[in-house]
């Protein structure tokens, strides 16, 4: 039965994925990678990879798929200008190829693994005590390759830069997006007010339980910047201008704590990132605790967009 | 038991598949919209169902996020789909 | 006793996948745009929590059962208001 299972999901993501690319409107095919997204998070949840299926049904289904969404939207007008930049059909030939060629190497690099596959899960299991946590996952992400998370916080950071980088000139400074003629006593305003309290729970739930099961602060910080976006939808707050210290203040603190903690570490445990002997848990909360609203106010900025208007005063 | 709740998963996922034709076919946005609720329903259910066949407890904590996220992201569908004024102005003013 | 749960889990599951089976049919087959948000609203509400009643016996903690109920009422709260919205974009784009 549980064969049956995989072989069925395998078959609808690959089915769903070709007419993703093969759909012609926009917004078909974003609904198609929502659902896409969706299934993975069941493979992942099949090949027991739960911090992976929460972080996929996440960012995957929900955070890019938004994205996605206001760049269909974004797009509406302009069908007629895209019908006539069409590729013709040597080109097209051609990314195919490139992909199947692409898909071909991989498969063949995952067949050829020997049996059983390299893996470091026996090293990890061995030392995960001079850690304090008990979730493998959060270890390796926080203690053993610290480095890699501290990366992937500032390259968010110069991804947000990079989209305030297509603020026109007169609007620098100014509030992302444009201003939402939400009415505020409508449904959506009501499940804006329902929603963010029992959302803003679930963050801090998630985040909170990621030290000893799965979860974590990335997919606390996504819950918690969808429920920011979320009020922001529907009119009941406004965007914050771009040029405030304070906003600024709050994207790189998280970042920031996390470096002069690693630089703490060449002097007490004698490498960048080092944890002294004993101190390990401690300073894991308080790099998770500086990171979460950081990456929150990082991700709802990201879907926010570049500034479209003036601050007003 | 966990044979009957994998089978019940299945058949799920079979709804949500045959779901996924209203994409294909829908004329309208609405049918669009309306067939990824449905997927996060269905997915949900499927998460819990294969979490309660597997054991494994922790799978109830994707399908609160699935939840939350899933809300969220037909609440920005709708409200893409039915703004037009709104993205009129930014064809003029952005790109 | 374990029995009897189980039994419950049995029926109250199938039940709820023939609520799933009764709202993936009317999406598809139904003609108009609010017809098929009536029969969408059945699978939201009664097949998941259906499903939910269902699973309740065999969660391990009353913790993860208040985290069961906690998912069906964000799912019905969610299901409401989209299909509110999608109601009144629909109404006033036949209309307007």
């Amino acid at each position: 039965m549980i064969n049956l299972l995989n072989i069925g999901l395998a078959a609808l993501i690959v089915g769903l994925a070709c007419w993703t690319i093969v759909a012609r409107q926009p917004f078909a095919a974003v609904v198609g990678f929502i659902a896409y997204g969706l299934l993975l998070t069941l493979v992942w949840v099949q090949l027991y990879g739960i911090d992976v299926a929460l972080t996929e049904a996440a960012i995957g289904g929900g955070l890019t798929g938004a994205l996605l969404i206001g760049a269909a939207a974004r797009l509406r007008g302009t069908d007629a200008a895209a019908a006539a930049e069409r590729p013709g059909a040597p080109a097209r030939w051609l990314a195919a190829g490139v992909s199947a060629a692409v898909t071909g190497a991989l498969a063949i690099g995952v067949l050829s693994l020997p049996d059983p596959a390299p893996t470091l899960a026996h090293a990890v299991a061995a030392n995960i005590t001079s850690t304090g946590v008990g979730n493998p996952i959060t270890a390796v992400l926080l203690s053993f390759r610290a480095m890699d998370t501290l990366l992937e916080a500032i390259v968010l950071l110069f991804a947000l830069i990079g989209v305030w980088s297509l603020t026109p000139d007169h609007f620098w400074g100014g509030r992302p997006g444009l201003p939402q003629q939400a009415d505020s006593n409508g449904i959506l305003a009501f499940a804006a007010r329902l929603l963010p309290p029992i959302g803003i729970v679930a963050g801090i739930y998630i985040f909170w339980v990621g030290a000893d099961h799965p979860g974590g602060k990335f997919q606390g910080a996504t819950i918690l910047a969808s429920m920011w976006l979320l009020t922001m939808m529907a009119g009941l707050t406004d965007a914050p201008p771009i040029s405030r210290t304070w906003l600024r203040v709050w994207l790189v603190a998280g970042p920031l704590v996390f470096i002069s903690i690693g630089f703490v570490g060449v002097v007490t445990a004698g490498a960048f990132l080092g944890y002294p002997d004993g101190l390990a848990k401690p300073l894991i909360v308080v790099i998770e605790l500086a990171l979460l609203p950081s990456l929150a106010v990082i991700l709802g900025l990201l879907l926010s967009g570049p500034p479209q208007r003036k601050a007003q005063p | 038991m966990p044979e009957f709740l994998l089978g019940a998963a299945l058949f799920i996922l079979v709804m949500v598949a045959v779901g996924l034709v209203r994409i294909l076919r829908g004329p309208a946005d609405a049918d669009r919209m309306m067939a990824a609720q449905l997927l996060g329903t269905g997915g949900i259910a499927a998460v819990l169902l294969l979490g309660a066949a597997t054991g494994v407890d922790a799978t109830i904590d994707v399908a609160l996020t699935l939840a939350l996220l899933a809300a969220f992201a037909s609440f920005a569908f709708v409200r893409a789909g039915s703004a037009p004024t709104v993205n009129k102005t930014a064809a003029e003013d952005g790109a | 006793m374990n029995f009897a749960l189980d039994l419950w889990t049995l029926i109250a599951v199938a039940a709820g996948a023939v609520f799933f089976l009764a709202g993936t049919t009317g999406l598809l087959r139904f003609p108009d745009t609010f017809t098929r948000l009536h029969a969408l609203t059945k699978a939201d509400n009664l097949g998941l929590g259906l499903v939910m009643l269902g699973l309740l016996p065999q969660v391990d903690s009353v913790v993860a059962g208040l985290k069961l109920l906690c998912i069906w009422l964000l799912v019905l709260l969610s299901g409401a208001t989209a299909s509110q919205l999608i109601a009144r974009h629909t109404r006033q784009s036949e209309s307007g």
